[in-house]
Order: C-alpha cells, then structure tokens, then sequence
C-alpha cells in the first residue's frame, strides 16, 4: 500500500512540476487573497494583524480548494480515472497517494503565505513549534479530507460549485483549531494551543483512516 | 409515453393516523404555548418562541441521524428502501433546520437585542443547514448521471459523515465560543419547571409526530420517483429491442 | 393575547414556522398524488 501511495505522490508532484499549476497560479491567487483582505479590513488600526490567524487559515482554505480540484482534473483528462481504477493499484494506496500530494503542496502554499503575512500584516512570529505542529496537523486533516470529498465530486461536471459547499463546513473544525492555535502561538500563550492542535491530530487521524477505507468503494462506482 | 393507472396517494390508514393526531397535538401545543403557559421573567413571552424552537432543533438533528443511519444500511444492503430515506429525512430535516434558524434568530431579537449572534449553536446549526443543502445537491447530481447501478456510493458516504461531521463541527463551535465570557443568557432557565417544562416537552412530541408524518410522505415520494425511473429504463430497453426488430416485447404489464 | 410582549415577534415566529410546514405538508402530498398516477398500483402497496 505504501509503495503504490509513492508512486501515486510522485506521479501527482511531477506533472505539477511539469505544469507548474500550484505555483504560478495558486501561490499568486494566495497572495491576491492576502492583499484583498488588506484592502476590504482597515490596516491603520491593526485589525489585520490581531485577525492575522484566522485569514492566514481562510486563505489557506481557499487555496486547497484549488489544490483539491486540480488534483482530480488532472486524472479526469485522458481517461485517467480508468486507468487508475485498472491499474491494479490498492486503493488505499492511491488515496494516500493523492492525499501526500496535496499535503505537500498545501504546504509550500503555507508558506507562502506566511511570508505574506509577516510582511504584509506586521505579525511577530512568536511560539514556533506550535506553529509548525499546527500546520503538520491541519494540512493532514485537509488534504486527507480534501482527497475524500473530491474524488465524491470528482467524476461531477458541477464540481467546482459542489466541492465547496459539501467539503467546507466539513473543515470548520480545522478552520476554528488551527485559527486558536495559531493565536495562542503568536500572542505568547502557547500552552493554550496545544490542546486545539490535539483537535487537527484527531481529525486529521479521523479522516485518513475514513479516507484509506473509503476509497475503494468509491473508486469503483465513480 | 407512461399510462396513468389508478388515482391513488401517499397516503395510508398509518398516516391518516398520525396526521390526525399531528395536527390534534399541534393545537394543543398552540394553545399551551401561547395562552396558557407563562410568560418567562426575564425573556417574558419570547420564550413562546422556544415551544417551537427547541423542538424544530431536536427533529432536525434526529433527522441527520437518520439519514447517516440510512446511509450505512444502504452500503451493506444497497437496497433502494435505505437510499429514499436518506434523501426524504435529508430534506424533511433541512425544512426543520431553516426552522430553527429562522425561529432562533427572530427570537434573539427581543431578548439579546440581535438577530445573529455568533453563539455556538446558531452556528454550527447554519453550517449544518449548508451540509444538508450540499447533500441534497449531490444526490440530484448522481441521480442524473449514470443509471441505478453507478450511483449511490458518493451521496451514501457523504450521507454516512453527516451526522459525525455535525457532532465534531458542534463541539469545536462550543469549545470555541466557550472561551469567549460573554454573559449569554441561557436559551432556556435552567430552573424550567411545571406549566413550562410540559408545554415544552409537547412540543418535543408533536413535533416529533409532524416529523415522522413528513418522513413517511416523503418517503413514499421518494419511492415512487424510484419506481417511475426504474419503468422509464424499462421503456427504454423495450423500445431500443422493438427498434432492432428483436423479438416480442419483453415488458412487463402496464408498458406501452 | 395581543396584550403580549414581543406579540409580533412571537406571532412572526409562529406564523413563519406553521406555514412553512403547512407547504411543505401539501407539496408533498399533491406530488405523492401525482406520482402515484403513474405507477401501477402493485408497485404501492401501502393503502
């Protein structure tokens, strides 16, 4: 399972780095979200950096989003999907497989983002460990939960309007631990995140195994 | 085209049953509710609103549990009976989840002074409206693509998270909205006692009973859809082989 | 009862929430009616 899990990843991440999606169009819409924020809230009295967690993790949102559809685009193209559910690859494997890939573009989108939020929202990074927890945790529990929701809305023609929708309120929970983390991280506090980063570890441990046990069932009938 | 057999409904002697004695109960809860129960000390009579309230809430969450319960029967049978109550206890559950919000909103008016107010339950019931509505969707969508045979998976196993999803997506809106002291007046006095608590707690029962009349209705809605796409395959076929000039018509009865 | 406080939240609640059901109630029912036409009788054996 492990080794069709690589194969599939690696799969994932050499066309990205062949097609370049997630860093010439993702990582930009990245940074325009971060920038609209700034435009829509008032900057002058430091809304922006006392709400800089929770838009850090909406953007973030947003932009697994995008991750997530790409990741199923690409096999939708050229009759992939037959090929995978023939290929004799265990599905579990190709679950992780898509997921690990997500996961690792999520995080360069991370940090991307939390460039552009130190730079842009004069935020002081403060309780490093827990920042990087937190986003281990919460970037597992979205890409395995992402992976799920997308392969349902995969083989759909609406999925771009679907996958929103049925996978978002799904996330609230990470949306609201990595948000809390994050603050406690950033205003000095840690000790207060660490339970909200037991959260994500949960949930993201929740939906790998729901994913790995899903995706059979799921391959074949889409 | 198909012929129309039969004038007939939904309905049975069950649900004249429960349809009468919904609507008996709903009257005496009206009455309970608004005449002659007291009005409360500190909401004095917005709490009226909660006879109608609290319960909306109750139906709409044993309704999410249903339709995961639904949703885990149908992938180890696949049978289309657990398929229909998914989708009629999905959008039975949403009518009373729109219920509760709405009903929780315009009370929050008179006694917290808003109409939305980030407290965790109104919370994390809207994400719940939002689930049920990307549900349904899903369920519109696979049943227009491919035939009987393909679909079913997708919404069954979004089906099946529903319930845990609203029960993780409810207790991260508590912990979260927990932390914030704000003196939130308790949408019930915990000290509810006699005329109040009965008025309450029938509510919770005609409520119940409005519930499983709609589920039933629904359902055999829901049903018959089954039925007419299942013959409309049929017709197909019959028509595909009269076309190709094999043989007689295989259908059965009632086939043009 | 108009002597109510909140009377019109109150009845605004109450109204909203009785005709939505009530809606719903007859959608349902006039739908099962007219579905019910087109399918033989075998395949609804519940009256």
């Amino acid at each position: 399972m492990l080794r069709d899990a690589a194969l599939i990843a690696g799969k994932d991440l050499r066309v990205e780095l062949r097609s370049q999606v997630t860093t010439q169009q993702v990582a930009p819409f990245a940074i325009l979200v971060l920038i609209l924020f700034g435009v829509a809230l008032d900057p002058d009295r430091g809304i922006l950096s006392r709400a800089s967690s929770g838009l850090f993790w909406v953007a973030v949102l947003f932009c697994a989003l995008l991750a997530i559809q790409r990741a199923f685009t690409i096999e939708a193209a050229d009759g992939g999907r037959d090929a995978l559910r023939l290929s004799g690859l265990d599905p579990a494997g190709i679950f992780l497989g898509k997921a690990g890939a997500i996961a690792v573009q999520l995080v360069a989108l991370e940090v991307v983002l939390a460039i552009g939020v130190v730079v842009m929202y004069g935020v002081e990074v403060t309780g490093v460990p827990l920042l990087v927890a937190t986003c281990g945790a919460a970037t597992a529990g979205l890409a395995a939960a992402g992976t799920l929701y997308g392969v349902l809305a995969a083989g759909l023609r609406v999925r771009e309007t679907l996958l929103p929708i049925l996978l978002l309120p799904v996330l609230a929970p990470v949306l609201i631990g990595a948000t809390k983390s994050f603050e406690a991280a950033l205003g000095g506090v840690a000790a207060d995140g660490w339970p909200w980063c037991g959260l994500l570890v949960a949930f993201a441990l929740a939906y790998l195994a729901i994913g790995t046990l899903a995706f059979g069932t799921l391959m074949e009938e889409t | 085209m198909t012929a129309p057999y039969a004038a007939g409904s939904t309905s049975s002697g069950t649900t004249r049953i429960l349809g009468w004695l919904s609507l008996a109960g709903l009257a005496l809860l009206l009455a309970y509710a608004l005449v002659w129960s007291p009005a409360d000390r500190a909401q004095r009579d917005a709490v009226r609103l909660m006879y109608v309230h609290v319960p909306s809430a109750i139906v709409a969450f044993t309704a999410c549990a249903i339709t995961t319960l639904a949703a885990a029967m149908w992938l180890r049978r696949r049978s289309e009976g657990w398929w229909v109550l998914g989708g009629a206890s999905a959008e039975v559950g949403l009518l009373f989840t729109a219920m509760t919000l709405l009903t929780g909103s315009i009370w929050g008016r008179p006694t917290w002074g808003t109409y939305w107010d980030w407290d965790p339950r109104i919370t994390s019931t809207s994400l719940l409206f939002v689930m049920l509505v990307g549900y349904l969707a899903l369920r519109r969508i696979d049943n227009e693509t491919g035939d009987a045979a393909q679909r079913g998976s997708r919404g069954a196993i979004v089906g099946l998270l529903l319930f845990p999803n609203v029960v993780v997506v409810h207790y991260s809106v508590d912990w979260w909205r927990s932390l914030h002291q704000t003196a939130t007046i308790t949408r019930l006095d915990p000290t509810i006692e006699g005329t109040m608590l009965f008025t309450l707690v029938l509510g919770i029962a005609v409520f119940g009973l409005v519930f499983a009349w709609l589920l039933v209705h629904r359902f055999r809605v829901g049903w018959l859809e089954e039925r007419i796409d299942h013959s409309g395959l049929d017709e197909a076929l019959v028509e595909r082989r009269a076309e190709a000039g094999v043989g007689a018509a295989v259908g059965d009865g009632g086939t043009v | 009862m108009l002597a109510m406080s909140h009377a019109g939240y109150v009845a605004a609640g109450w109204g909203i929430s009785l005709t939505a059901l009530a809606a719903y109630a007859i959608r349902t029912v006039r739908r099962g009616r007219a579905l019910a036409r087109q399918v033989p009788p075998e395949d609804r054996q519940w009256t």
